[in-house]
């Protein structure tokens, strides 16, 4: 990149390769427990990263490269399928 | 294509909304303050009678008028505002948004005096006080030239994706009842052409983010890349000036040069004074003094060497601001020295003398201007009818 070759305007094309990575932020992790999960989606709704979707079995499945750990999810979950633990 | 004109008689404001009308702006976001109320009234009177098909949004502030402004040229319309004064002021914070997103919106000026204490009569403070918020800036000598410049300026912008203020003088220009000359609305079509923003945010299949924010690591880059976008203007300027003289046989440049050749003394100044200006010009040129006139249009950017070279043999210069620099020179004082003494490498070395007139609708008679002649050279900060 230099100042030529920059995006004029700053308007910068969407490449989600190119996004920042926001579960590098994360200190506290949430942890699905499939079993009990429901497949309710609420969690899906509040996330605020939309970082959760279906896995094959349609339960809650969160993606660690955007989660931030905020905890929601865990809070929202009727089933009390979701826990947080230390990010490791 | 050019036999079909039309000599009307209108005020500069009315001018400006004639052009505004034939260009059929998609979005025009207004807010009203003196002197440039004329403009978008008789341009919300072509809303109401149908004769465009603009979206014409009163929003509450100046602030929220430049704030939509940039939303709907994000989008991807084409958009015109008027403002002036304080208005502009309220607006400094979205400028420099505009022309950093190089977003081409269209603005109407009537320049007018700045507060405090309040003066709603015409000067040209407000227009410099935003004149590094990196838009394109071209000053008006009447109702003609708001015309024209407008088609201009609009083309200009969109060209260059730079944004572009037109300034005609506050009351002077903008209230004041002249003949001018307007074109057929098919040729100005033809002229300003079908607007294809760059970049739409309503392009759902090519997602893009809009004034992201820029750390250390790039904001210097996009900054040097819009320097250099807004040097070019005085380049990008001289085609869409051919092809304007083409269609309207009036024959512009960046600046006027009037009567400077062999002229040893010169006037430099900007807006409807340059009518006056000539007039003296003329009468002292007719007792054979070699005297002339710089009327200056581009001002952002600042045609340096251009105005260099123009004035390259002028033994004496006076230029006249319309506004100051508090604790420095006049914004257009400083420039002409800056030119003067970055390009000027022929003839001998030039007096420039500094002189302020017209604050807060000061009036200005020809033999003023005259008497700027007479004493020119002689040094010194020169207030021009001030008691």
């Amino acid at each position: 990149m230099n100042w030529q070759s920059i995006e004029e305007g700053a308007v910068i094309k969407h490449d989600i390769k190119k996004s920042p990575k926001t579960g590098d932020w994360r200190y506290m992790k949430p942890k699905v427990d499939k079993k009990t999960c429901i497949g309710c989606g609420q969690c899906f709704e509040l996330c605020p990263e939309a970082a959760i979707d279906y896995d094959g079995e349609r339960k809650a499945d969160i993606d660690y490269n955007i989660c931030k750990g905020c905890g929601v999810c865990a809070t929202v979950c009727p089933q009390k399928a979701i826990k947080m633990e230390k990010n490791s | 294509m050019t036999d079909k004109k039309k000599n009307l008689a209108l005020t500069g404001g009315a001018a400006a909304a004639e052009a505004l009308k034939q260009i059929n702006p998609d979005v025009m976001p207004v807010y009203p303050i003196t002197p440039q109320t004329p403009i978008i009234e008789t341009f919300a009177k072509f809303v109401a009678d149908g004769e465009v098909s603009t979206e014409m949004i009163e929003v509450e502030s100046e602030h929220s008028a430049m704030s939509a402004a940039a939303g709907a040229a994000a989008a991807g319309a084409r958009v015109a505002t008027a403002s002036s004064s304080q208005g502009i002021m309220l607006m400094a914070e979205m400028l420099p948004i505009a022309s950093g997103m190089r977003l081409p919106i269209l603005m109407l000026v009537s320049a007018r005096a700045i507060s405090a204490p309040i003066n709603i009569h015409g000067d040209h403070q407000d227009v410099m006080f935003v004149r590094d918020a990196g838009w394109i800036q071209i000053f008006s000598e009447n109702a003609q030239e708001v015309y024209d410049n407008t088609l201009i300026a609009l083309k200009l912008a969109e060209k260059t994706r730079i944004p572009a203020m037109v300034i005609m003088d506050g009351f002077t220009t903008s209230h004041s009842v002249e003949n001018l000359e307007i074109l057929e609305t098919s040729v100005v079509k033809k002229f300003i052409g079908e607007y294809q923003a760059k970049n739409s945010l309503l392009d759902f299949e090519n997602p893009k983010t809009f004034g992201p924010v820029s750390l250390p690591n790039s904001y210097f880059e996009f900054k040097r890349q819009q320097i250099e976008a807004m040097n070019g203007v005085t380049e990008d300027i001289g085609e869409i000036l051919d092809g304007f003289g083409k269609i309207s046989g009036r024959n512009y440049n960046i600046f006027e040069n009037y009567q400077l050749d062999g002229a040893e003394k010169a006037i430099v100044v900007a807006g409807s004074t340059a009518g006056t200006a000539k007039t003296v010009v003329d009468a002292l040129r007719e007792k054979g003094e070699k005297v002339g006139l710089l009327k200056i249009k581009l001002f952002r950017p600042f045609p340096y060497k251009q105005i260099a070279s123009v004035l390259a043999n002028v033994k004496k210069i006076a230029v006249l601001d319309r506004s100051i620099s508090m604790g420095s020179m006049s914004p257009l004082y400083s420039e002409i020295v800056g030119s003067l003494s970055m390009f000027k490498s022929t003839g001998e070395k030039c007096e420039a003398q500094m002189c302020v007139y017209g604050l807060g609708g000061r009036e200005i008679f020809a033999k003023d201007i005259q008497e700027v002649f007479e004493k020119m050279g002689e040094g010194g900060v020169k207030y021009i009818g001030l008691k």
